[in-house]
């Protein structure tokens, strides 16, 4: 995708996506929710692909990030009670805006320390943080603590779940695109060869954790007023790693791969589940014959992902051989 | 006083724990130069080997006894040490000449694996379950009011007993020295004609084993046990191996120690519902002021 293509990408997805929000009352509301899951996963997959993807860092704490996102837009829309329209589309955009910002700055104090790690001690700082986050919200008690936070508006709908999945898919590609963004891809291929052509490592390093964390932030807030209920555990380790699946699965620094694995993995799921509850099929007497594959779903899950490593490190859908390096 | 004192006997039971589990991240890390992620997984597999075994260690030796418990833990090692050999084998021999990245997180889909599958109810199921005594229970409520637990004793006992062992292994056997050979430079070692292969096996099995030993310990101090037990004791092991100086098996040591204690009076102190949050925050403090631990050498980078 080039910066050209961006641009059509993103005026035709708000375009449509502004099309279906008027006929959205019309879907069956279990696939519209899952619809918000996908825009929301959108986001968090792209924005993760800038920081792994692109800039070569490899980072297992964007839970962390979505947490302080849905946490703060959270905390502001509940201090308000019901609202006419305009007014709370105002204090909802605000409020993923205040969550994006502070997430940023949770991006850029996890960033600092970038500035000296690599590779595995990266990843385990990065998670370190994570976890950092979620149990500081398990303990604050005004946020309801582990018993979690129940959000009282569901704003979230189609439009700002896959108009914000357009925005982020903007952004990161016109970001990596352009002169200034070839620094990310420069600091990913060599990092020494970047430094000494006159690349300031750090300040991309830096860069693409903030805009990273900034968008993890707003996916939050979109979660958290999708799900209209928050727990710390719900930002855990495996959802960091849930996101990280999505990116390996579509293919590091690959961003159209990127949104089809996340459209998949959101999918993949629901469709385990519809097969799980075939009751019976002609010719086998067995009622309920597929009720193990949602026992086993999470097990091949993982054993995709191991098979995918060995056979495929590149990702499903990139056409590049290998990895960095 | 003698609250501290107390603290200080629990911490230094968990950190002892935690310093078994970091010397097989070290080892791996030393040798291979990537984060074994599964091996916190080992570790619930080595309680819930001891789980398993202990009925059937039953028949033969008389169940909480000293002989009965060695028995299973050491029965318990073994089973650990052929789960990490083969894992190695499987998932990550393949993966020997291909970037880091892609190995990490091969190490994090078979960490991902072992924990679901366990969880599977055909397997050990989700829910927590109680390990049995295999150790004999005395409480001694002694020296001025202090309290010691039979089996922190044996915490202690057996970590020391452990070290010792490892410290023999690695520095006067012929392994050992290959091991050592190996961490300084692979394809020197190999040039040298010591079989790699052989080597990088022995190191798992043997970071494996140690392990299964501490997940006995823990279950044998606290004796709830579940399929996703591992994951912040493997978590907490990993900084205490940084803590130390990754690479280097006395850092582990302390490292392991170190978080023990710190976490189990940052609990009794402050806060107790912060204690898992202190060892990454330890972390990021040691990688902010001396990222090569507190034994470690500086690396140089090279072009």
């Amino acid at each position: 995708m080039n910066i050209r293509h961006a641009k059509t990408f993103f005026l035709g997805a708000l375009v449509l996506c502004f099309l279906v929000s008027l006929f959205a009352n019309q879907i069956n509301s279990y696939w519209l929710f899952i619809s918000y899951d996908i825009g929301i996963n959108i986001i968090l997959a792209v924005s993760l692909n800038l920081i792994n993807g692109y800039t070569g860092q490899f980072s297992l704490g964007h839970a962390g990030f979505m947490a302080v996102g849905a946490y703060t837009a959270a905390a502001i829309t509940n201090q308000f009670g019901e609202l006419n329209p305009y007014l709370s589309i105002a204090v909802f955009l605000g409020a993923l805006l205040a969550g994006g910002l502070l997430a940023a700055v949770a991006g850029l104090l996890v960033g600092i320390p970038t500035l000296r790690l690599r590779g595995d001690y990266l990843a385990i700082v990065t998670l370190g943080f994570g976890e950092i986050i979620r149990v500081v919200f398990q303990n604050m008690q005004s946020v309801g603590g582990a018993r979690g936070l129940s959000v009282m508006h569901g704003w979230t709908n189609f439009f700002w779940a896959f108009g914000f999945a357009a925005v982020t898919v903007y952004v990161v590609t016109a970001l990596v695109h352009s002169t200034y963004g070839r620094g990310f891809i420069a600091v990913r291929d060599d990092e020494v060869a970047a430094s000494a052509m006159g690349i300031s490592t750090t300040k991309y390093k830096v860069t693409a954790f903030v805009v990273g964390a900034f968008f993890a932030g707003i996916a939050g807030g979109l979660y958290a007023h999708s799900k209209q209920f928050i727990t710390p555990g719900g930002f855990n380790f495996m959802q960091s790693i849930a996101i990280v699946v999505m990116v390996i699965l579509g293919g590091m620094g690959n961003t159209i791969g990127v949104i089809i694995a996340a459209i998949l993995l959101t999918l993949l799921p629901e469709g385990l589940r519809a097969i799980a509850d075939i009751e019976h099929i002609p010719g086998i007497v067995t009622a309920h014959p597929f009720v193990w594959v949602s026992d086993t779903r999470m097990i091949i899950y993982s054993l995709l992902l191991i098979i995918l490593m060995l056979t495929r490190p590149q990702g499903l859908f990139s056409l590049r051989k290998s990895l960095s390096k | 006083m003698t609250e501290f004192l107390q603290q200080l006997i629990n911490g230094l039971a968990l950190g002892s724990i935690l310093a078994l589990i970091a010397l097989g991240y070290t080892m791996v890390y030393g040798i291979l130069r990537f984060i074994n992620f599964a091996h916190g997984d080992i570790f619930m597999l080595g309680a819930f080997a001891g789980f398993y075994l202990a009925p059937k260690v039953a028949m033969f030796l008389p169940m909480p006894s000293i002989g009965g418990g060695l028995a299973v833990m050491g029965i318990s090692m073994a089973i650990c040490a052929v789960v990490g050999i083969l894992i190695e084998k499987l998932a990550y021999r393949p993966l020997r000449r291909s970037p880091k990245l892609t190995v990490l997180i091969t190490a994090i889909g078979v960490s991902l694996l072992i924990e679901y599958t366990c969880q599977n109810d055909h397997v050990f199921g989700a829910a927590p379950k109680s390990f049995p005594t295999i150790f004999p229970e005395y409480h001694i409520t002694q020296l001025s009011g202090l309290s010691l637990n039979s089996n922190q004793i044996i915490v202690f006992a057996v970590t020391l007993i452990l070290l010792l062992a490892l410290r023999f292994i690695v520095l006067k056997t012929k392994i050992g020295m290959a091991m050592r050979a190996l961490s300084f430079n692979p394809e020197a070692a190999a040039l040298m004609g010591i079989n790699t292969d052989i080597v990088i096996s022995f190191t798992f099995g043997l970071g494996s084993a140690l392990a299964a030993a501490a997940g006995i310990l823990f279950a044998v101090n606290y004796p709830s046990i579940d399929p996703l037990m591992g994951v912040l004791p493997g978590l907490k092991a990993f900084v205490a191996a940084v803590l130390g100086g990754i690479g280097n098996l006395p850092g582990a040591a302390l490292g392991g120690v170190i978080i023990g204690v710190t976490e189990t009076l940052v609990a009794g102190y402050i806060s107790s519902t912060y204690r898992d949050a202190i060892a990454f925050g330890i972390l990021i403090i040691i990688l902010l002021v001396k990222p090569s631990g507190l034994l470690g050498k500086k690396e140089i980078e090279k072009v």
